[in-house]
């Protein structure tokens, strides 16, 4: 049994449901099937584009958004459905850290009751304790214990973040869901705040959601990584494999665009471009919902047909949960420019699901940094 | 000549812990058609520098004590609030930092993009939806006549970032100014909307200073890049030049933060050593002194002035304040 063990988890808004452009609500698919398990002392990264509904997983996951399907167990103990008073039980086990160290700090309390407040709600020490476990925290985020009656606005971004984090520890959680924690920083106080996560871990057998968008930070942070889109993990794989031997066609593209800090190496950098939609969770596409924007995808023409067709008749699926595509075949699609061959899914994938995996001779990307 | 000329741009702080000199000095020049690069520590000054070339600092707190901003013959710091109005948004545009604080949590995106339409264009409300749409849809938005009726707060962090990327670039302005316009995007999104701010400067000539963290947009972006610290420019210089031969040991530490897709995943990051200097007390000398790997006696005698090295490899004139500056870059280029 998994430390955290997510499945099939979806998340879906209504929006506009009061006659949006005069029609009736629009169901959006922020999160729509996902699953993964996170081992105790483990980090998984969870990377993709803008959108495709990372945060709203992760605030699901940790109880900020009731889930619309599927289910979290942790530790065994399944959190979704649970009352709000249950949940409580279980709260100091899974924390969060956001990306904004403003916005998510109250500028009114100061360090000290930021620490202890947690504990202070779930009636852990008397107040003396407390207060010591508040500067025992300050200390091992680096902070000075001397700054307990300080004000957020007197620290600055980096120690907010660090304030933001000790106040995820106070309750001693096992795992830590980490919202882009370290986009926010500057690079040199990144890097302190990456060093300071990776030391954490070690010393508390913390596991960690890591979501980022800058993939040398996730690289690392994460000894594996999962790559969403539009609602769904499309590849999962351990770091150097993911990193050195992409996959699916948006991981290879995803790793293209990362930009070097070079230069020399920018001009000559061979991206892969991306064309068409961003597709919309409103109305995901049939078939892989990476299909339009596809550089390895088959021609237009009867494979594409076949998909949609089939799809719909998917979507009908299983347990009530509507479902794009229960089963759309990923045969093989051989791209002759591009050389290269394609593979079955990788064990981690969800069933059934449409992983189109891509197996590259080489990865261009990597040539170059 | 160039398009924008700030000089010697010096704003100051009243605050109840004291008086903070935000930006001391601080001069440079845009060219049409260039992309300037400004990079440095949270709180070193870059946006209140280009808040305060477009009137926007809150005054007071803010006092703009001393410079001079030239643009087509006029100087912005002169101008009166309502013909700088009339200039924003329109000729000289900027995509802010926070996208929650510069949008409207109790308008809709249609609302908040058709004004700047209205305003600026005299554009009527139904012709300027179209055109918010198709904007939309350039920064990617799926379904953008869709979006158009959400609220800021229906969006994921990365679009609310989009939408103030569409708004500023709706009335091709000739001065972009970007701060951390890509932070919150993934690196596809990002491609796409720098090879929007690309095209448009090849279109309309746009010069475009770009604020951010991410030494690679900057690599891939940038003509020059100006380095700021503690509020001041410590080294100024061709793209080019600067990656490959960092001056000022600020700069270095920088550069040697950056986390590589190449380098070794399970070494410790290197970062700079301290913290950030408070400006309200500033040392005496060079204010990167109590963190600085090179220093020498020399650092405390003044504060080091911008001046030019010699670089015989430079695209173009290399600037930097620091005392060993000029040693450190001969060490460094070949001989
Ligand atoms: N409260 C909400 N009401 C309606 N739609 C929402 C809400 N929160 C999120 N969404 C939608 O869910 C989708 C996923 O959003 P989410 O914030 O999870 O994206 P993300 O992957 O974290 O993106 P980013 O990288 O930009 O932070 C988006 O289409 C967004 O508009
Ligand atoms: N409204 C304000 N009141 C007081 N100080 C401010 C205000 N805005 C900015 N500052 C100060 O000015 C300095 C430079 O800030 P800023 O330009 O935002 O830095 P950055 O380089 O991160 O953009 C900081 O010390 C900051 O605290
Ligand atoms: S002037 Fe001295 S202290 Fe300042 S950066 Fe140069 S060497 Fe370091
Ligand atoms: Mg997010
Ligand atoms: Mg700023």
């Amino acid at each position: 049994m998994s430390l955290l063990e997510v499945r099939d988890l979806a998340k879906h808004f209504t929006v506009g449901a009061r006659g949006f452009l005069g029609r009736g609500g629009a169901v959006l698919r922020a999160v729509d099937g996902v699953s993964f398990e996170l081992e105790r002392g483990r980090a998984l990264g969870l990377v993709g584009e803008s959108g495709c509904g990372k945060s709203t997983a992760a605030r699901t996951i940790v109880g900020l958004h009731r889930a619309t399907a599927g289910s979290v167990r942790l530790g065994g103990v399944e959190l979704t459905g649970l009352s709000r008073r249950e949940w409580q039980a279980h709260r100091g086990r899974l924390q969060m850290i956001f990306q904004d160290p403003y916005a998510s700090l109250d500028p009114r309390q100061t360090v000290a009751s930021i620490l202890t407040e947690p504990l202070a709600i779930h009636r852990r020490g008397k107040p003396r304790e407390r207060r010591l476990r508040a500067l025992a925290l300050l200390d091992a985020v680096g902070l000075n214990p001397r700054h307990i009656n300080r004000y957020p606005h007197e620290f600055s971004g980096g120690q907010r973040q660090r304030i933001g984090i000790a106040r995820a520890l106070a309750l001693e959680p096992e795992v830590l869901v980490c919202d882009e924690p370290v986009s926010a920083l500057d690079v040199s106080i990144q890097a302190q705040i990456v060093n300071l996560l990776a030391e954490l871990r070690e010393r508390f057998q913390l596991a960690y959601l890591f979501i980022a968008h800058d993939l040398a930070v996730v690289r690392h942070v994460c000894e594996e990584v999962a790559v969403m889109y539009l609602g769904r993990i499309v590849e999962r794989a351990p770091r150097d494999e993911l990193f050195e031997r992409p996959r699916h066609p948006y991981t290879q593209a995803l790793l293209s665009a990362v930009p070097l800090p070079d230069p020399a190496a920018e001009r000559a950098r061979r991206r892969i471009v991306l064309e068409g939609d961003v597709p919309s969770p409103l109305h995901p596409p049939p078939g892989c919902a990476f299909e339009p924007r596809c550089p390895a995808r088959a021609r237009p023409g009867r494979p594409l047909r076949a998909r949609r067709r089939r799809s719909s008749r998917a979507r009908r699926g299983a347990r009530g949960l509507p479902r794009r595509a229960r089963s759309a075949p990923w045969g093989l699609r051989v791209n002759p420019e591009r050389r290269a061959t394609y593979a079955r899914p990788r064990g981690a994938s969800s069933r059934g699901l449409p992983h189109v995996r891509m197996r590259a001779r080489s990865s261009p990307h990597l040539r170059e940094s | 000549m160039a398009l924008l000329d700030v000089r010697d741009l010096t704003v100051r702080f009243d605050t109840h812990h004291g008086t903070v000199r935000a930006v001391d000095h601080v001069s440079f020049t845009l060219e049409a058609g260039e992309t300037l690069g400004l990079v440095g520590e949270s709180g070193s000054g870059k946006s209140v520098t280009n808040l305060a070339l477009l009137g926007l600092l809150p005054q007071p707190p803010a006092v703009v004590e001393a410079g001079e901003v030239w643009f087509e013959g006029r100087d912005l710091l002169k101008l009166a609030p309502a013909e700088l109005r009339a200039l924003r948004g329109d000729a000289l545009s900027m995509i802010f930092q926070d996208p929650m604080t510069s949008l409207n949590p109790l308008l809709t995106l249609e609302r908040q993009l058709s004004e700047v339409l209205e305003t600026h264009r005299g554009v009527t409300r139904r012709a300027a939806r179209a055109k918010c749409a198709a904007a939309l849809g350039d920064v990617g938005i799926p379904e953008p006549e869709r979006r158009l009726d959400q609220y800021p707060h229906e969006l994921s962090g990365g679009m609310r970032q989009r939408v103030m990327i569409a708004m500023a670039l709706l009335c091709d302005p000739q001065v972009l100014i970007a701060d951390e316009p890509t932070t919150a995007l993934d690196v596809t999104i990002q491609a796409q909307i720098l090879e929007l701010m690309k095209d448009l400067q090849r279109r309309h000539g746009t010069a475009i200073v770009l604020i951010t963290h991410d030494l690679g947009v900057v690599a891939g972006m940038s003509d020059r890049v100006n380095v700021m610290y503690a509020g001041r420019i410590v080294e100024s210089a061709a793209a080019d030049d600067l990656f490959a031969r960092p001056a000022h040991p600020y700069t270095e530490g920088l550069l040697a933060s950056v986390p590589r897709l190449g380098g070794d995943a399970a070494a410790a990051l290197r970062s700079i050593p301290g913290t950030p200097p408070d400006l309200a007390s500033l040392p005496p000398g060079c204010a990167f002194a109590p963190r600085c790997p090179a220093r020498v006696d020399a650092c405390l005698a003044g504060v080091p002035l911008l001046v030019e090295l010699r670089d015989a490899a430079a695209r173009r004139p290399h600037h930097a304040a620091c005392v060993a500056a000029a040693e450190r870059l001969a060490a460094r280029s070949p001989a």
